[in-house]
């Protein structure tokens, strides 16, 4: 059980391919037409998400809660939105599709260092020396595996950074990391089909008795990514990371910035069916200088590449079926420090959601009048992560067995952000 | 070809074989319906052991023992027999120099018929000249992940010099610095940071990045986890949530740092920096009173409160931000060497090393809120390690010659459930198989790539190397220069061996490499060009099913040159390959 079964159509490309092959299309055309019969049974599903990654713990306070008049509110102003509430000045393109898209203002968690944040946010788990939880892509990846099999390329794709692993769910669901230009290197064998064969059935051989041989599990996982890698290799979907392909008008209104380009990418692969995007943007870690720095150079980024996003998505048809999350991996202190800068704080900021039927235009929560704390209840990275697969269809009852036996609730157990689906 | 193919499978009935998903029929699916052993794994080697009885070894090995054998009983675990001699040296050269060995080297070893055999070998990769050099580029480059990443230096505003970096640490473990004195220098080190320059120091280059931003919260989180295993980053805005360490330790201990300065030197007349000069200088401190030179710090609600250098065991210093009266990173590296935790958070890190994982999770943080899973152990290897005056040689002398270092990685029904990444705690009773590093994958492709006589240019090979790596690394957009590297398993790596330039270089007959010499060798037919291709491969013969199938596929092949090319790759692609196991 070590290299993937036939799973439906998504081998007939590479077949077509093969030197000689013809002979074998009956039969595996045979074995795709029970596969068929059995997917049609699959209740279809054809949910995506894609998260904005922004790495280093972004400013909400002077993004998406802002606190004017307070000492602690900084120099920027809020703007009406589409929606029911206001957000900085110097996101003006967003501010038109916040009917689409809702703040949670609430968001409390503890961890405020880089690592453990970024651990926490993307699988709703704190770090733990024992067992490496799986990241939201690899999760929903895994559970979307099952609608989407004719999928050829990798379920999970991160565009401009390196996300968080598949922990437990071993390497075969590891984040495909791409630059924002989809590049990716090596693509080509430059041998005939006959001697591709004589390579992948020798490798096979080999690959088997190692795994045989009871060394542990990394050897079997190592086949199938060997695996998942042919399958793309001879894919014609790979064509979705050509992101040069996109004529110049749209390239313009996502902007010309790794962001913007990352941002567009990201729409290509969900429109290819791709289940989870991961699109990174970094230097949030404003310890000092933090105003102008947001001012001139972060927020017109995500400004441009964020409202596009949402707005193609909506103008393609894919609103509905595309969740769209923002966040880092905690916000900052309300005070400004004496760098004019603001630290690392975990206990009350702010995500983004929206799409796949989460409700947009309003904010979920409050903090209190100079931002110090939450006024009311909080949410947390695991109620952020049951809402999302929520959104996505998945069943919050899925419980995972972790490597060491013990069964993982998907989320973490986390309750349902209730605000975002009435 | 199908055809042809399957009527070369001799009374097989024609097999649709799922190749990696795919319908390939193949010869090659006779022999993958049968259990695959490896008996004859080990033919060349005499029976496989363990160090042997009667052969001396350091009697730190024996306590090691002791004490590694006392968990095994304690948790009931029968440990794996030991490993072939043939498999064991692959292991050994790739822990300790970062690369498989060559054919002539494998051999060599295999037909040594003495009974100190491994002890010998683990002597010679040690101290015999012929070494050094891998030695010194083994442990320099994990050290330059360790202390500057593997980006360090690459950026265009970095001040860090690579190349200088690495010149120190060569040096250093060519030289066999002893660890405590490595430690000194790049915790002090003072002068510039490129060779070449006046005033050169490569050691600056650990600190250069690290001092001048956020008022050195990089310093100090590097060098309390580098050095003393304690995760001090987290308090640096709060008190930690699950160790006794509070906010102020954080800031007393960085205040250690705050006389420290990276300077920028310019070519003369331009803006263009050539180097960076790391100094020393008055520290006014924050309320601008020298004689008593403070700094600030905020609490979470909002109090601010003063710091000066305090060390983590309470050990106060003098005040004075005058260099000439207390030069404090002088002080903080006497205190660090004189730490029981600068010990022990070396010894975790080099047993993580050979054996895969340390006594805690993660290897550097110590403390009373994660003990470590051998306690005893390491502060025995921590007081012998201090008692060599940190002889580094010597310390890895004892933990590859140690009983757990020779166990094989095939597990038992009596060990099974020896198995970390099922979350469990490692005992050690049989070797655990990781992913080579990307540098020894790099190293161990060159050394069948390149030709025999070919010279081997240190400074170029480091600059091909570091280019290539750049491919799998990825930052974080943190400003404390967190970075991770895309490799291990993924899919850019398969990549990468399947298709890129290396792999392509190594699997050419006329390529000059080992694959060249072994399809040139007139005296050898297939069944021998085989064998020698899974010996410099694999540290083993083929198995007998192995031997046929691959035999008949190089007859089936359009050439014997391209079914040779064609197996090579293969080798070369497996997970037996790039796994140190």
């Amino acid at each position: 059980m070590f290299f993937t079964t036939p799973s439906g159509m998504s081998r007939r490309h590479f077949m077509s391919h093969m030197a000689g092959a013809s002979a074998m299309v009956g039969a595996s055309l045979a074995m795709n037409h029970s596969l068929a019969a059995a997917a049609a049974t699959l209740r279809a599903n054809n949910k995506r998400c894609i998260l904005m990654w922004m790495g280093g713990g972004p400013s909400t306070i002077d993004i998406w809660d802002l606190k004017p008049g307070a000492a602690t509110g900084g120099p920027f102003k809020p703007i009406r939105t589409t929606g029911d509430i206001e957000i900085c000045e110097h996101m003006p393109l967003t501010a038109q599709v916040m009917d689409r898209l809702s703040i949670i203002r609430n968001m409390s968690t503890r961890e405020a260092d880089h690592d453990r944040g970024r651990y926490y946010m993307h699988t709703g788990y704190v770090p733990n020396p024992n067992v490496q939880h799986p990241s939201y892509g690899s999760v929903i990846a895994h559970e979307l595996a099952e609608y989407r099999k004719e999928l050829e390329i990798p379920p999970f794709v991160s565009i401009g950074g390196g996300s968080e692993g598949p922990g437990f769910l071993g390497m075969s669901w590891a984040p495909f990391n791409v630059d924002s230009n989809g590049r990716i290197r090596d693509l080509e064998m430059s041998v005939n089909e006959a001697r591709l064969q004589r390579r992948l059935a020798s490798l096979q051989m080999l690959e088997t008795s190692f795994i045989s041989e009871n060394r542990g599990v990394a050897a079997a996982e190592h086949a199938k990514v060997l695996d998942k890698t042919l399958q793309l290799m001879t894919s014609q979907q790979m064509s979705a990371f050509n992101v040069a392909q996109e004529p110049t008008a749209v390239a313009e209104r996502y902007g010309q910035t790794n962001f913007g380009r990352s941002c567009l990418l990201a729409r290509r692969l969900v429109e290819a069916n791709v289940p989870f995007v991961e699109v990174n943007l970094g230097g949030w870690d404003n310890h000092d200088n933090i105003f102008p720095t947001l001012q001139d150079q972060r927020l017109p980024e995500l400004d441009k590449g964020m409202s596009a996003l949402v707005q193609d998505l909506t103008e393609r048809g894919l609103w509905q079926d595309t969740v769209v999350l923002w966040m880092g991996e905690f916000g900052r202190t309300p005070r400004i420090n004496g760098n004019t800068g603001r630290d690392h704080w975990a206990r009350c900021w702010s995500v983004v959601a929206g799409g796949g039927g989460i409700k947009g235009g309003i904010a979920v929560g409050k903090t209190n009048e100079d931002g110090t704390q939450v006024d009311g209840p909080s949410y947390s990275s695991e109620d952020l992560m049951a809402s999302v697969c929520q959104a996505m269809g998945i069943s919050l009852s899925t419980t995972f067995q972790s490597s060491n036996g013990r069964p993982m609730k998907i989320a973490n157990g986390g309750k349902i952000i209730k605000e975002l689906f009435s | 070809m199908l055809t042809m193919l399957t009527r070369t499978s001799r009374g097989v009935r024609p097999v649709l074989a799922l190749v990696f998903g795919f319908f390939i029929s193949f010869v090659l699916v006779c022999s993958l319906n049968a259990q695959t052993t490896f008996e004859r794994t080990s033919v060349r080697s005499s029976s496989p052991s363990a160090v042997k009885e009667g052969v001396r070894v350091p009697v730190q090995v024996d306590k090691i023992n002791e004490l590694v054998r006392k968990s095994w009983t304690d948790f009931n675990l029968s440990p794996s027999a030991p490993e072939s001699d043939s498999k064991w040296v692959r292991r050994l050269y790739v822990d300790l120099l970062g690369r498989i060995p060559s054919p002539t080297e494998q051999r060599e070893f295999e037909n040594d018929e003495a009974e100190d055999k491994r002890a010998s070998l683990v002597r010679r990769l040690l101290h015999d000249d012929r070494y050094t050099l891998d030695y010194a580029r083994n442990w320099t480059t994990i050290w330059t992940n360790l202390l500057i990443g593997r980006t360090g230096g690459t950026g265009n505003n970095s001040l860090v010099s690579r190349e200088g970096m690495q010149k120190y640490l060569r040096d250093s473990f060519a030289r066999n610095k002893p660890y405590h004195a490595m430690v000194q220098d790049l915790i002090t080190a003072s002068g510039s940071t490129k060779p070449g320059t006046e005033n050169f120091n490569g050691a600056t280059n650990y600190l250069a990045d690290k001092v001048n931003e956020e008022n050195a919260t990089l310093a100090t989180s590097s060098v309390s986890k580098l050095f003393l295993g304690l995760q001090i980053q987290c308090t640096q805005c709060h008190n930690h949530p699950f160790n006794d360490w509070k906010q102020d330790k954080y800031w007393e201990f960085n205040a250690f740092f705050r006389q420290t300065k990276a300077l920028r030197r310019f070519v003369q007349g331009t803006n263009d920096i050539t180097n960076a000069e790391l100094i020393d200088q008055d520290f006014a401190g924050e309320s601008n009173n020298p004689e008593k030179a403070d700094l600030f710090y905020e609490l979470r609600n909002g109090l601010v409160k003063v710091a000066y250098p305090v060390f983590v065991d309470g050990t106060k210093i003098d005040p004075s931000g005058y260099v000439q009266d207390v030069n404090r990173r002088q002080e903080l590296a006497k205190l660090i060497l004189g730490s029981k935790f600068f010990d022990q958070a070396a010894i975790n890190r080099m047993w993580g090393h050979f054996f895969g994982y340390g006594f805690t999770k993660p290897i550097d943080d110590l403390g009373s809120h994660n003990l470590p899973s051998n306690a005893e152990l390491l502060s025995y290897l921590a007081d012998e390690f201090r008692k060599t005056e940190y002889d580094q040689k010597q310390l890895i002398e004892w933990l590859v010659l140690s009983e757990a270092y020779q166990l094989s990685s095939k597990v038992n029904p009596g060990n099974q459930r020896d198995d970390p990444t099922l979350g469990e705690v490692p005992q050690f009773s049989h070797y655990y198989i990781r992913p080579f590093a990307a540098e020894d994958l790099y190293e161990s492709l060159l050394l069948l790539t390149r030709g025999t006589g070919e010279e081997d240019n240190y400074s170029t090979t480091e600059e091909q190397k570091s280019a290539w790596l750049q491919q799998f690394s990825t930052e974080f957009g943190t400003d404390e220069g967190d970075e991770s590297i895309d490799f291990s398993g993924t899919i850019a790596q398969v990549l990468m061996m399947f298709n890129g330039d290396m792999v392509r270089a190594a699997t050419r007959a006329d390529g000059g490499g080992v694959l060249q010499q072994i399809i040139l060798d007139p005296k050898a037919d297939v069944r021998v060009k085989i064998e020698r291709m899974f010996e410099a491969a694999l540290a083993r013969q083929p198995s007998r099913k192995e031997a046929t199938a691959f035999q008949q596929l190089v007859q089936t092949s359009g050439s014997p040159v391209e079914g040779l090319e064609d197996i090579w790759w293969a080798l070369l692609n497996s997970n037996e390959f790039i796994f140190n196991h």
